[in-house]
């Protein structure tokens, strides 16, 4: 699919992967200073995929959407490393406090802004594990969408996706335009190349430049530039963003915390190997 | 993320020593690409900046990929089939990641899509490769055939072979033959000038040939009809896709195994001329082995790393009578000499590359305008540097590596002798170090003229003369005290006249010089780092004891004995 324009949905979220003791304050909210920020593990599998999309056919652009703070410019450059060909920020004090339902609204409307063929994103990311943004882009788009997809490839206008599902494999067909989702169990993401590291390094939203004021990049390096968009430059309702676009409110948050109690500790013995088989028959978590 | 290159903070160190500014405008020519390429840095900072990133980039493909594929690799190993070679799965996936990380072809000037890298990052990320798997180092280390291309290729040689390294494509160097190993001299492979064809033919036999079947190979070849010595033969460069070269079997090798090494048959295979007739052995391949020698010098670096991490991992997990065997002093004095022989080695290995650098970076711009007469002298004085320093370099560091893997194997006891543990394949990778780019015994050969013409010695006497901190003199005092020791007995070995008796103490006497500059250049970092004293302490007084050895050796060897110990 020569020409075709791809763009990837990708967010920066706190490592959750390899959580300490202070990884949540006091009031339960997790406690982002102390966890680095990195680019959500599943939308790198799904850069991959546009990347190798890309590789196959003539003409391919490769564009990364991100909604985020200012550092989050980070994720666009990070992509930049890997071979995508230009990315947009949608940052814009509007926009936080968004939960999935106004996240999905102003992707959407970045999105028909940028006109693609396909969509691409992780399955979820792993702070909120909610799954939803990529079905409601799509919903939004009106757009057909297929989830879990592990790999993909075209075959004359349509593209042959093969989807991880929990008992077993499934290959569908589906035609553009579409919104994909991509598991974790998809090609892990390529590393940065030297040369574009090198290059993008310089890569700053308008925003950036302001604060670093380094005279030297913007006078030599003005082709190096991550697009910033705010509400106004995707028309969207400010009533349908932030807190007043979330329906989502967090009730209560309770901290759960692992009793060593919760724990046996077995020996090797015949006797215990016993009973914890019939423990585990007894309370059917076997057999 | 596990990485090699953060997670090792020596590296960073020598990355950032006071003389890489001058070695990175020099080889920058005063950043001058910045205008043409959106890519190259436009001052040292950024430059630096740009060595720090790609050698994070290659330090995360080396703990998450190349390492974890190097028992897999070393199991499976390369096949040959229709007389072409196959590599190990792992292999494959090893280049894929280094290539699509662009990272091939690092030393080239950016018009022949390289990075311009000088050699000091480069031999790092040689270390780092070699750490994660030694086999695998080879088929990416020899990207150097490029550098001897660029040196004294013309420029339409360079157009054609250059850029396909940046994609991935493989070198070898076909030296060796079944009658010329340690001595090219004897190379008979022949080439003829095939005048219908208007192409330079080869027709004969290599063997040892170390990732023979590459897309790219500089081969050594006889041009010169009716002649027997170094003098008629030529280098010459062998696209694979011009076809004529069959791989006929690969070794069966003891470690390294996951690179093929091939026996080659040229029947009527074209190639080109590499710069001009008669001067392949006498001045390319001399060029190519040096760089072949720096780079066994930073596998056996790599090696040594890896077999280090393995052993105090082991030490530290282990418990015999009651506690972790690292805490008993046999082993705990065995883990702190391998740390510090490492460091010592590694300390050797950068003053080289930046030697290396600085006459690599004079020579190139020679070629663009003269040289001041100071300019001149810097470029001669590092040359002749390089050129002693190599062979030390590679002496030293591909033993201490054998050793070091030795020690690794012993403190894992009877585990380290089951092939369930990585060490037991480090040991093996370790033992081809001291043997292939010249045996150790032929880098005394190389080194010892350090030795004879002053050179080590002269480089000793600038040494002394750094700043050093009161805290640390009492170590340059023990330095001073070895180089005069040093002195004596070269002078009384060379005063002899005999040259048979220089042969037979050079390895003594080089080690000696070795044991001094190490010293010194780990006082040096010390200097720079207060971390790096207690190895500076240790390490000298251990070069007091070894150099004492070969000191007492000497002096008590009269002439005639060296008749006991001739073979008959």
């Amino acid at each position: 699919m020569n020409g075709i324009k791809i763009v990837v949905l990708a967010k920066q979220v706190p490592d959750t992967r390899n959580v300490g003791p202070d990884a949540m304050k006091a009031d339960g909210t997790v406690n982002r200073s102390v966890l680095p920020a990195i680019f959500n593990p599943e939308d790198l599998n799904a850069l991959e995929q546009a990347l190798r999309i890309k590789e196959c056919y003539e003409g391919v652009t490769v564009t990364l959407l991100t909604m985020g703070p200012v550092r989050a410019a980070e994720i666009i450059r990070e992509g930049l490393y890997r071979g995508a060909d230009d990315g947009v920020l949608l940052t814009d004090r509007a926009f936080a406090g968004s939960d999935t339902l106004a996240t999905s609204y102003a992707l959407a409307l970045a999105v028909r802004r940028l006109a693609p063929d396909l969509v691409l994103g992780g399955r979820q990311a792993i702070d909120g594990d909610t799954a939803q943004v990529g079905p409601q882009v799509a919903e939004k788009l009106g757009w057909p969408q297929v989830t879990y997809a592990e790999a993909m490839q075209f075959e004359g206008e349509k593209l042959i996706i093969r989807r991880r599902l929990e008992r077993g494999v499934e290959t569908i067909a589906a035609r553009l335009p579409l919104v994909v989702t991509v598991n974790g169990t998809a090609p892990a993401c390529r590393y940065r190349n030297a040369r574009l590291v090198m290059k993008y390094k310089y890569a700053r939203t308008d925003t950036e430049l302001q604060a670093e004021s380094s005279d030297y990049i913007a006078a030599s390096r003005p082709f190096i530039r991550i697009t910033e968009w705010g509400v106004d430059a995707i028309g969207a309702d400010p009533e349908h963003l932030g807190l007043s676009g979330s329906p989502t409110k967090v009730k209560e948050i309770e901290n759960v915390i692992l009793q060593a109690k919760e724990s046996k500790h077995l020996t090797s013995s015949n006797a215990d190997i016993e009973s914890l088989v019939r423990e585990l028959l007894e309370n059917h978590t076997i057999g | 993320m596990a990485n090699f290159y953060t997670d090792n903070k020596d590296l960073r160190f020598h990355l950032t020593h006071p003389v890489m500014e001058k070695i990175v405008r020099l080889k920058e020519m005063d950043y001058r690409d910045r205008e043409q390429f959106d890519y190259a840095p436009h001052d040292f900072e950024d430059a630096m900046d740009n060595f720090d990133r790609v050698l994070e980039i290659i330090g995360a493909i080396c703990a998450e990929v190349i390492g974890p594929n190097a028992e897999d690799v070393d199991h499976e190993g390369p096949t040959v089939s229709d007389g072409h070679v196959t590599y190990a799965r792992g292999t494959r996936e090893n280049h894929e990641a280094l290539t699509r990380a662009g990272v091939i072809g690092m030393n080239f000037p950016r018009k022949y899509d390289g990075l311009n890298f000088p050699m000091v990052p480069y031999v790092m990320a040689a270390e780092l490769v070699s750490r994660a798997d030694a086999g695998f180092a080879n088929i990416w280390g020899l990207q150097d055939c490029g550098e001897t291309i660029l040196e004294f290729a013309t420029d339409e040689i360079r157009q054609q072979f250059l850029p396909r390294f940046n994609k991935g494509a493989t070198a070898a160097m076909d030296l060796t033959e079944p009658d010329a190993g340690s001595d090219l001299q004897a190379v008979q492979l022949k080439a003829h000038f095939d005048e219908s064809r208007g192409t330079w033919m080869l027709n004969g036999v290599k063997r040892f040939i170390t990732n023979g079947d590459a897309e790219i190979a500089l081969v050594l070849a006889r041009s010169e009809e009716g002649t027997t010595d170094g003098r008629g033969l030529s280098l010459f460069v062998y696209d694979r896709n011009d076809g004529g070269v069959i791989v006929r079997r690969i070794e069966n090798k003891m470690g390294i195994k996951g690179s093929p090494t091939c026996e080659l048959v040229f029947r009527n295979a074209p190639v080109k001329l590499v710069g001009e007739r008669r001067m392949g052995l006498i001045k390319y391949v001399m060029s190519l082995m040096n760089g072949a020698r720096l780079g066994v010098g930073a596998q056996s670096v790599g090696i040594a790393q890896a077999a280090y991490e393995e052993a105090r991992k082991y030490a530290s997990e282990r418990k015999q009578f009651g506690k972790t065997i690292d805490q008993f002093p046999a082993v705990f004095e065995m883990l702190t000499l391998m740390r510090i022989r490492i460091e010592a080695m590694r300390t050797l290995l950068y003053e080289t590359a930046r030697f290396v650098d600085t006459y690599k970076a004079w020579s190139f711009i020679a070629a663009e305008r003269p040289l001041t007469k100071e300019e001149r002298e810097d470029l001669k004085n590092n040359t002749r540097l390089a050129d002693i320093y190599t062979p030390m370099v590679k002496l030293i560091s591909s033993e201490w590596c054998n050793r070091i893997a030795y020690d690794a194997v012993q403190i894992h006891g009877g585990a380290g002798f089951i092939k369930d543990f990585p060490v037991e394949r480090l040991y093996r990778d370790a033992r081809i170090t001291s043997i292939y780019e010249g045996t150790s015994q032929l880098q005394v050969v190389a080194a010892v003229r350090g030795v004879t013409t002053g050179g080590y010695l002269a480089q000793i006497r600038e040494y002394e003369k750094n700043e050093i901190r009161p805290e640390l003199d009492h170590l340059r005092k023990e330095l001073i005290t070895l180089t005069g020791d040093f002195e004596k007995r070269v002078a009384q070995v060379t005063s002899a006249g005999n040259n048979e008796l220089t042969d037979f103490h050079a390895r003594r006497l080089v080690e000696m010089a070795a044991n001094i500059i190490m010293g010194y250049l780990l006082l040096h970092d010390a200097q720079r780092d207060a971390v790096y004293t207690a190895s500076a302490e240790l390490f000298i007084s251990h070069a007091v004891s070894e150099n004492l050895v070969r000191s007492e050796y000497i002096g008590a060897f009269e002439e005639k004995t060296l008749g006991l110990y001739k073979v008959s």
